[in-house]
């Protein structure tokens, strides 16, 4: 059995630490690189990533989890840094768009979406992104209806919906038959 | 957003002692209702304790063939395991209509149990709502009460239950683990959730510091061909107006069992017992299933924006029960 | 020659966006940056009678509260003008926080100013305000006992009534009649970018980073409302994300910013939270529409009558102009238009993509569908029969392209053989419709004179300047292929720099304007300039071009060359280096035809869309749009795609998902935020196809008459259309939500 009911497994005890509410010093993995950050902690991960650290590329559209621009990777799957508290990503992978063509290369997601010019404003393409590549990992980008579903938490209103699946499907083709 | 401790807890033990010997503290999973509202200034915790680290994120079968779901594990894991997406359908497709990947993946089991109204009032920190300000009154009764609800209201509090997956637990008699201060207890879902009555804060009979482990699914009978229908106004990352979560039981052309439970419609995830005394014994058909769902919504209360729920619910019964014996997904 | 113009080439700015280098405006990062945050009024109207500040200042780093007690009074007053005329747009006409007096909901009542974007949040909800509550009126509804005709629009630009013949008369004597009235839900942009502003000052000087669709227009508002000279005051906006009119006027945050900043001597950013975004910068006004149409028994219209009626702000007469196409779309005689305000406590509406026509073209659309089921004439011969061939105001059209549109269309969506009888097709439980409109919007050249300049260095690249902003139109981009041609250049020779008031000017890009007037004005600087370089080769001895005809010369990659004899010519380097000129540059303008210009300027469309209803349970699905357009030159053909694609799911959306309802108790929107006022996610948006009509036009600049909102005008119209195929049911309120669509339980 993987979960302990007993009423000994509830009476075992240690005291906790607690931190804050003052600035902290916080030590986050972004990207691969540690980062020693100063921060309250009711900072969002998003706003640790935007104000404090110069990662800009996650962008904040609503703040309450409704539009999906602030999509990013922790411990590979994809999240909302928005409802994210940037303390609780301590000891966790955070990856953002800036980690994805780290050494140059851009992803050829980033590459799909600049063919079928999957975006306008920019805005929420950083979000795209990095929901489109965790899309074909996590095995939704079968069929057109998978990735239009499995796509929807991330809003766009410039309204790139038809540019954003055709690069989907290009990128997901292509590493079908490498 | 207010200023905030934090702890992070490895222990059940350290979890409930924390959060019970502070008034101001709360437990913290995926973040996706609790940060929102303490952002929206709603929930006012001075102490939020990460429970993440909570040995609770397993999904095992029981001896006898149920499914103990961890309450730390996340929506979309639940959503793929094997014995969910096969044994209980209807679980599977509830959680996958639910919210978005991102949310999904964030989301707890636990926390989506606890998830708060999304009534507009209750949200804008404003607005006169006795679920966030006891004794305020309610401002959706003639207010703009569209996505509000017509069973289990009272003149207190007419908001509607989001949850998706909790209409399907509703549905298959789902038992509730928790650890609280005075020990362990398990409580059956359609007891977790309170009616408004006069004191819609209460919504279900946690008390401070008890934490949900586990969820625990019974032995799936019926449910294995369940289904779960949501209707909305766009096609995916939102509520539902109505849902159903569906599983009938037909031999010879005759309902044997049947299990209907409604979202969206009711203040708590809503077992539609009246619809399903109503079905046993009947013919499988449409007409059947239309009596049976006007049986259970003659019980409701509809306000000016949203009477049309009453036939919108009723039909998608229809819809759900038809779906259901035609054996499950289409 | 002409390389680049006409190509699919992608954005120059794609690389940056898809690697999230991109820097929008609340991203900028300066030294000592403190955060401001709003307090917005709880109430629509009435006084402020108090504003205790005293927890907020004790809150962790704050550095000031300011309220209409203690900010400065401003130097000038806001006129409303919209920003496209070139002048200051202040967006409405009154400042808030100059004195207690509340008009509506969410306007600003104080601002806190702190170290981080945490406190400043934080100390906004603990500034205490009381408020003393007087009546409002925040609907339609609510105000109908206070109609009055409006006598100018859109910031008065435009009359409020438009009539010619004899109406009355025409309607009454008409064999046919259709008369129809519409109800439309405010609708919000809700640009993904919610509005933000960096000031800092220095010395006295102003910059402003500011998410703006005008960065001029931002520039005149701020120096005119704090009384500085234009000259001190700097507007750099790099990337948008997104407009539809919401950043098309200037907000009052943006001068709280910066009066904030001056207040704390400090930079301040403020970026305006999404509910905020609901009460901040304008919104689609509430409104209802009527509309009579006479017609002939085969099907030819003789009469229009079409009104609108509007709920305006206390101080303003707003209305979007709703009128316009069905003044002209349709060769009838008799024509009345009138638009009717109620002044109520909303902000003053603004510009919402395809301003008042999207709406007025909705319900002159959905009524000619009715008339074409009244007559039993197909929809679109009925189109055909009655569009004018010239504007029936008497000029001819700048160009046209309508009938080309609606017959390309009907045959690439397949509308021949169409089946009329509505309910006649199903599929499950779904009920399948099609349905069709014209599409048509006005070109308009409210702008003054624009200005742009090029610069061409002694190895051959280029840079050209002009003072536009990129909010996802893709501007950046046609003008440099602009650029490129005319300067004979290949396109990665020449680098595009916008965004800087401190480059030559142009105007706000509303309307569709923007690529039109911008690549004109680069055109004719980059003319201007290999006209000046092709004239010093011609005069110059040295040169192989010596004496030629400059009309003879053209030039390709930087060279310069006889165009009957190519192996004759310079390169701009080699003239260059040879007149030891490290670079040369010229500046061009365009000023555009006048308002009077003796055509009629319309863009022409046509939309198709399939639709699946599911009657029971009020269910709409779009299965297939297609979208045909004759917008003049397309710059970039794949670009110009994006935008039209874009308008047609706008359209989708108005039609289906988007309104906001007032709480008319508490004067408050009951919507704001995007998990309730609905915008079309992936899974509403089904495969789009958009064609192009080609048309020639000399009126307008470039040929280019404009694409960013004629995609979306007829494309709300024919879903409706679709769904009235399909269910047989004739739904006039958008948007067409689902207790609407079902079916009315039978009755028992
Ligand atoms: C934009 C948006 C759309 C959404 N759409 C849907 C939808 O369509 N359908 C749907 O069903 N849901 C939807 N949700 C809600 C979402 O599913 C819930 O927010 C989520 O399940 C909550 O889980 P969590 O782990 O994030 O909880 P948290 O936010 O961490 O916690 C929620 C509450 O539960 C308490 N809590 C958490 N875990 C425990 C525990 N183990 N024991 C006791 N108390 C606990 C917390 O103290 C808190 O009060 C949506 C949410 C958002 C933001
Ligand atoms: S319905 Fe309930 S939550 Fe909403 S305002 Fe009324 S009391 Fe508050
Ligand atoms: S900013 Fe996080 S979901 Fe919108
Ligand atoms: S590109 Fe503008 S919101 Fe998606």
């Amino acid at each position: 059995m993987g979960i302990d009911l007993t009423a000994e497994a509830a009476s075992r005890h240690q005291a906790p630490t607690v931190r804050g509410p003052s600035e902290e010093p916080v030590v986050l993995t972004i990207n691969g690189t540690h980062h020693t950050v100063g921060l309250e902690p009711r900072v969002s991960l998003l706003d640790a990533l935007r104000d404090r650290l110069g990662l800009t590329g996650s962008k904040k559209g609503c703040d309450q989890g409704t539009c999906g621009a602030c999509t990013v990777w922790v411990d590979g799957r994809r999240v909302l840094a928005c409802l994210t508290l940037a303390i609780a990503c301590e000891g966790r992978q955070v990856t953002t768009i800036e980690g994805l063509a780290a050494d140059g290369e851009p992803h050829p997601m980033q590459r799909a979406f600049v063919e079928h010019d999957a975006f306008q404003c920019g805005y929420c393409t950083p979000g795209q992104i990095m929901s489109a590549i965790a899309l074909i990992e996590e095995g939704n980008a079968e069929t057109d209806e998978d990735i239009a579903e499995f796509m929807s938490g991330n809003i766009c209103r410039c309204a790139a919906y038809p540019g954003i699946r055709q690069a989907i499907k290009d990128v997901r083709d292509a590493r079908e038959r490498p | 957003m207010r200023p905030l401790g934090y702890a992070r807890v490895s222990t059940v033990a350290e979890a409930v002692e924390i959060v019970a010997t502070d008034p101001a503290g709360a437990f913290l999973a995926g973040g996706t209702t609790e940060i929102d509202l303490v952002r929206l200034g709603v929930a006012r915790p001075d102490l939020l304790v990460d429970i993440n680290d909570l040995p609770l994120h397993d999904i095992d079968d029981l001896p006898g063939g149920g499914v103990r779901i961890g309450a730390l594990a996340r929506m979309s894991e639940v959503a793929r395991t094997p014995a969910i997406a096969g044994r209980y359908p209807g679980v599977a497709q509830a959680l996958l209509l639910g919210a978005s990947q991102q949310l999904r993946n964030m989301a707890s089991m636990g926390g989506n149990l606890c998830q708060r109204t999304r009534c507009a009032y209750f949200r804008d920190g404003v607005s006169p709502c006795n679920k966030r300000e006891p004794g305020t009154g309610c401002s959706a009764l003639d207010g703009l009460n569209r996505g509000h609800a017509i069973l289990g209201t009272s003149e207190h509090c007419v908001a509607t239950h989001p949850s998706d997956v909790a209409v399907a637990l509703v549905a298959f008699d789902a038992v509730v683990h928790t650890a609280g201060p005075g020990g362990v207890r398990r409580i059956p879902i359609d007891d977790f959730y309170l009616m408004p009555g006069d004191t819609p804060d209460r919504e279900n009979p946690l008390r401070h510091g008890e934490l949900i482990t586990a969820i625990d699914l019974p032995p799936a009978g019926i449910a294995e061909r369940s289904v779960y229908l949501k209707f909305r106004d766009r096609q995916s990352y939102e509520f539902a107006l109505v849902s159903v979560c569906a599983a009938v039981r037909v031999e010879d052309g005759i309902v044997t069992e049947a299990r209907v439970a409604l979202g969206g419609v009711g203040t708590k995830p809503w077992r539609a017992r009246l619809a399903e005394q109503h079905l046993l014994g009947v013919p499988a058909t449409a007409e059947s299933y239309a009596a049976a769902a006007a049986y259970e919504l003659s019980a409701a209360v509809p306000r000016r924006h949203n009477a049309f729920k009453v036939e919108l619910a009723q039909r998608a019964i229809v819809r759900g029960l038809t779906q259901a014996a035609r054996g499950g997904m289409r | 020659m002409n390389t680049a113009i006409g190509r699919p080439v992608d954005r120059v700015d794609s690389q940056a966006k898809v690697t999230g280098g991109a820097r929008y405006t609340a991203e900028i990062s300066l030294p000592g940056l403190t955060y401001a945050a709003v307090v917005g009024a709880r109430i629509p109207s009435g006084r402020v009678e108090a504003v205790d500040a005293s927890r907020a200042l004790a809150a962790g780093g704050v550095l000031a509260v300011l309220t209409h007690e203690n900010l400065p009074e401003i130097a000038g007053q806001p006129h409303l003008l919209p920003s496209l005329l070139g002048a200051a747009a202040p967006g409405q006409s009154f400042f808030p926080m100059q004195d207690a007096a509340v008009h509506y909901a969410g306007q600003p009542v104080a601002l806190v100013v702190a170290e981080s974007h945490e406190q400043a949040q934080y100390a906004a909800s603990l500034v205490d305000v009381t408020y003393r509550r007087e009546p409002s009126i925040t609907s339609i509804d609510e105000g109908r006992d206070r109609v009055y005709e409006a006598q100018r629009l859109f910031g008065g630009l435009m009359p409020g009534r438009d009539e010619r013949g004899d109406v009355e008369t025409a309607l009454a004597e008409a064999p046919v009649r259709i008369e129809a009235g519409y109800r439309f839900a405010a609708n919000h942009h809700n640009a993904l970018e919610p509005p933000a502003t960096t000031a800092v000052w220095q010395d006295g000087r102003l910059t402003l980073y500011d998410s703006t669709m005008g960065i001029r227009a931002t520039q005149l508002t701020v120096a005119h409302l704090l009384g500085l000279p234009l000259s001190h005051v700097r507007v750099i906006t790099h990337f948008v994300g997104g407009g539809f009119g919401s950043k098309a006027m200037t907000w009052p945050h943006v001068t709280l910013a910066a009066m904030a900043a001056r207040h704390v001597g400090r930079p301040v950013r403020l970026a305006l939270t999404r509910a905020q975004t609901y009460t901040s910068n304008g919104h689609r006004e509430e409104q209802e529409q009527s509309i009579s149409l006479g017609a002939t028994r085969d099907g030819r219209l003789t009469a229009i009558r079409h009104h609108k009626l509007s709920i305006t702000s206390r101080f303003d007469d707003w209305a979007e102009p709703a009128t316009g196409v069905s003044s002209q779309l349709y060769d009838v005689e008799h024509y009345e238009g009138v638009h009717s305000l109620i002044q109520g406590n909303t902000m003053t509406p603004t510009f919402t993509r395809g301003p008042g026509e999207t709406l007025g073209v909705f319900t002159l659309e959905t009524a000619m569908d009715e008339l074409a089921y009244e007559l039993g004439v197909d929809p679109v011969e009925l189109r055909l029969r009655n569009h004018a061939g010239a504007d029936p105001r008497g000029n001819p059209w700048s160009s046209d392209g309508l009938a080309e549109c609606l017959r390309l269309g009907a045959e690439r969506f397949g509308w021949h053989g169409r089946d009329p009888r509505p309910r006649a097709r199903r599929d499950g439980d779904w009920l399948i419709g099609t349905g069709m409109a014209a599409a048509a919007y006005p070109v308009a050249f409210f702008m003054p004179e624009q200005r742009a300049r090029a610069r061409v260095y002694e190895d051959g690249s280029a840079v050209v300047q002009t003072g536009t902003q990129e909010f996802g139109t893709g501007v950046l981009t046609v003008a440099t292929q602009v650029a490129a041609d005319a300067l004979g250049l290949p396109l990665e020779s020449v680098r595009f720099e916008a965004g800087d008031t401190d480059l030559p000017n142009t105007s706000a890009a509303v309307g569709s304007a923007g690529a039109g007037m911008v690549s004109a004005a680069v055109h004719a600087a980059a003319t201007a300039l290999r006209d000046r370089l092709v004239a010093m080769a011609v005069a110059d001895a040295a040169s192989p071009l010596h004496g030629a005809d400059p009309a003879a010369v053209d030039v390709a990659d930087g060279r310069m060359r006889l165009r009957d004899r190519p192996g004759t010519g310079e390169s701009y380097a080699d003239l260059m280096i040879r007149h030891r000129l490290a670079d040369t540059e010229a500046v061009g303008s365009w000023t555009p035809p006048p308002l009077d210009t003796p055509h009629g300027l319309l863009t022409f469309g046509a939309q198709f869309a399939e639709v699946a209803v599911d009657p029971d349970l009020g269910l709409v699905r779009v299965r297939r749009m297609v979208g045909v357009f004759a917008p003049g030159r397309v710059l970039n053909p794949k670009l110009a795609r994006s935008q039209l694609v874009g308008g047609m799911v706008w359209g989708l959306s108005q039609a289906l998902l988007e309104g906001n309802e007032m709480d008319t108790r508490h004067g408050r929107w009951g919507a704001s935020n995007l998990g309730e006022y609905l915008v079309p996610v992936n899974a509403d948006i089904p495969e789009i196809t958009v064609e192009f009509v080609e048309v020639e036009d000399d009126v307008v600049p470039l040929g280019i008459k404009g694409v960013g909102e004629i995609g979306q005008v007829g494309a709300a119209a024919a879903v409706a259309n679709a769904v009235f195929h399909a269910t047989g049911r004739r739904l006039r309120r958008l948007p067409l939500a689902a207790e609407l669509v079902m079916d009315p339980p039978a009755s028992s």
